[in-house]
């Protein structure tokens, strides 16, 4: 995933679009972020100057699905395997009815990505019936986190099986990517050396967040302001 | 009316004194029971827990409990082991039962919060079912369970010690049978402990994504995976003459030889002296080459209420300083001065537990990360509290009904 911040308008439609797709259930009072499930957060960055010199951005952050050699911070400190990598197509995966809920992934994470449902998740009534049947909703005690949309992966693998083209070569977009109005969002094979993010990648705006910690995340952003960059890598 | 049951030769407290000292006990169990129902039933959301802090009071505790408890373990290691190699360590087992006894009772107790501490706590059994063998708390899962095992089977013939078991025939034999056998136990329990330790500064130590908590080391094992069992088998002995001396001072006997705190006071002494020099060794690489390496200078871990003075508590004055009057031969003369560095090591290591846990996540990773602050709530404090009243229970009833303390007869005959 490659994410634009010079295009990123901060409207949240990612957050939204990744809430619905997602059946990321919700308190009546939100307003105590720690124990909030936020699949894709969008923080708020400031240069720290002042009025004049004062800038601004949003930095869209999902899951990394990180890609450090043999494991991801959170996957091998997982005591059950309820989190994996799979090496196929580099998604991060967490299997809730494994998970025993010990947290040590959210210890793991630097980014923040892993949510831990502190409550039974519940729907006002009205809304039960515009759940996405094609995701499991989590059960209270177990960690979730962005999963790029996998079963929409799956369901473009499918397509691909029945219309007898190749699955892997099958594409699709995570609901973030479709609803941001920006265009900000881009997703593909970043293994793909013909595909549009394998080009982004190599624009020189590109970074990705606390490359120094080595978790090699999958998501990188674009920015041509140098302290968005700096911020986004401690030290940088 | 339990006199057949007491030991014979000791006197012991009136059973109405006994049976309030239980009940203040029980209630206090009874009131940590209550909060981890309330905690089972409407989950996590009760506690101080949040997506900040994964980790807080109960997996704080439980490691320090199970590092305080390493005196069992090492205890034995030391008496079953070495003994025939020094014989000056044949002193420990004129304190090894209580050694086994606050060791069972540690991990035990740890056992139970860690039930909470989980978000399905139905599904504690998947970590032996579906271990991931490449986590640090899969060793951890394997090996307390495996230890508090090998704990109770230590713990045993010491209860058929008891004068009414002990003059049932077949029980005896079986209780000696065990207890012929308990070098073997001491031994896998050393190397059960040893891993278990080891494993509980692993989890810490391997997250390489938070810089306050990554090392570097040997192979696959972080340096705080030596670290923690270094602290604990510093401590751990520490912590059980602590108790056997406060046992001493409740009930105004005398239960072991001085000669005992005297070497408990020269092993902690040598150990505390390596812990602390590799700690610090560790703390300077950690601060000047590790950190800088990831963006992070020192001050980035260390802000209110976390602040620097946790760190010189920790290596300063619970480290260096009971390594100086403990190894001192005339520090250890003093009972007053080997209590107390005796008090500071364990407290000490229960901070070292909280950094490596709590303040790790305390500290932002992202630049534009705020610095949270963990506030435990009662629901967090009551099963600790319970635990703890539950380690005094067990010791109480063992001390009154069990002989723990081979000398405590002659000892206070002579006074």
């Amino acid at each position: 995933m490659v994410i634009d911040l010079d295009k990123c308008s901060g409207c949240m439609a990612c957050s939204v679009a990744c809430q619905a797709e997602n059946n990321i259930s919700f308190r009546p009072d939100e307003t105590n972020k720690l124990r909030s499930i936020t699949w894709m957060e969008v923080f708020y960055l400031q240069n720290g100057k002042d009025y004049g010199e004062y800038q601004y951005t949003y930095l869209p952050r999902p899951c990394m699905h990180c890609d450090a050699p043999h494991h991801a911070p959170c996957t091998f400190v997982c005591p059950v395997n309820a989190t994996t990598r799979n090496e196929e197509n580099g998604i991060v995966e967490h299997i809730y009815p494994r998970c025993i809920g010990c947290r040590y992934c959210i210890v793991a994470c630097p980014y923040h990505a892993r949510d831990f449902n502190w409550w039974d998740p519940s729907w006002p009534k009205s809304m039960e019936s515009m759940l996405n049947p094609e995701v499991s909703t989590r059960m209270r005690g177990v960690v979730e986190k962005c999963t790029f949309c996998h079963h929409r992966l799956l369901n473009a693998r499918a397509k691909a099986y029945l219309e007898e083209t190749d699955p892997d070569k099958a594409t699709y977009l995570p609901a973030c990517a479709e609803a941001c109005p920006t265009k900000a969002i881009s997703f593909g094979n970043l293994n793909d050396p013909e595909s549009e993010v394998a080009a982004l990648i190599k624009d020189p705006r590109a970074f990705r967040l606390l490359s120094k910690l080595h978790t090699e995340p999958k998501v990188y952003y674009l920015s041509k302001h140098d302290w968005v960059r700096k911020q986004a890598d401690k030290g940088f | 009316m339990d006199k057949a049951l007491i030991p014979e030769g000791v006197r012991r407290c009136s059973l109405p004194a006994f049976g309030i000292w239980i009940l203040v006990l029980a209630a206090l169990i009874g009131w940590g029971v209550y909060a981890g129902v309330v905690v089972l039933i409407q989950a996590l959301n009760v506690t101080g827990l949040n997506n900040h802090f994964g980790f807080g009071l109960y997996i704080t505790a439980d490691l320090a409990i199970i590092a305080l408890g390493a005196g069992a373990f090492f205890s034995g290691f030391l008496y079953y082991g070495l003994s025939r190699f020094f014989p000056a360590l044949r002193e420990l087992h004129k304190i090894i039962n209580l050694a086994v006894i606050v060791g069972f009772v540690c991990y035990t107790g740890a056992l139970a919060v860690l039930l909470l501490e989980i978000g399905q706590p139905l599904r504690g059994w998947f970590g032996y079912w579906h271990a991931n063998v490449h986590s640090m708390l899969t060793e951890v899962i394997f090996c307390i369970t495996c230890y508090a095992i090998v704990l109770v089977i230590e713990y045993v013939p010491i209860v058929l010690k008891n004068r009414k078991l002990d003059a049932i025939h077949p029980v005896r034999i079986f209780g000696h049978t065990l207890h012929d056998m308990m070098a073997i136990f001491a031994l896998t329990g050393t190397f059960l402990s040893f891993f278990h330790q080891g494993s509980l500064g692993g989890v810490a130590g391997v997250l390489f994504a938070r810089p306050f908590a990554y090392r570097t080391g040997f192979f696959v094992w972080p340096w705080t995976f030596f670290l923690f069992i270094l602290s604990a088998i510093a401590s751990g002995p520490a912590f059980t003459a602590l108790v056997c001396r406060s046992m001493e001072i409740v009930t105004r006997k005398k239960l072991v030889d001085r000669s005992v705190y005297e070497l408990i006071s020269k092993i902690v002494g040598t150990l505390l002296s390596i812990y602390i020099l590799l700690k610090i060794a560790d703390t300077v690489y950690w601060a000047f080459f590790l950190s800088p390496e990831l963006g992070f200078k020192l001050g980035d871990y260390y802000r209110a209420p976390y602040g620097m003075w946790l760190l010189f508590t920790e290596i300063i004055l619970c480290g260096v300083l009971p390594a100086i009057l403990l190894t001192a031969s005339r520090g250890r003369q003093n009972h007053f001065i080997v209590f107390s560095s005796f008090l500071l090591v364990c407290i000490g290591v229960i901070i070292n537990r909280f950094v490596m846990t709590v303040q790790t996540l305390a500290t932002p990773v992202m630049p534009f990360d705020k610095w949270e602050v963990y506030v435990p709530t009662i629901y967090e404090w009551a099963p600790i509290i319970a635990m703890l009243a539950y380690c005094a229970l067990i010791l109480s009833l063992s001390y009154r009904y069990l002989p723990l303390f081979p000398r405590e007869k002659e000892l206070n005959t002579i006074s």
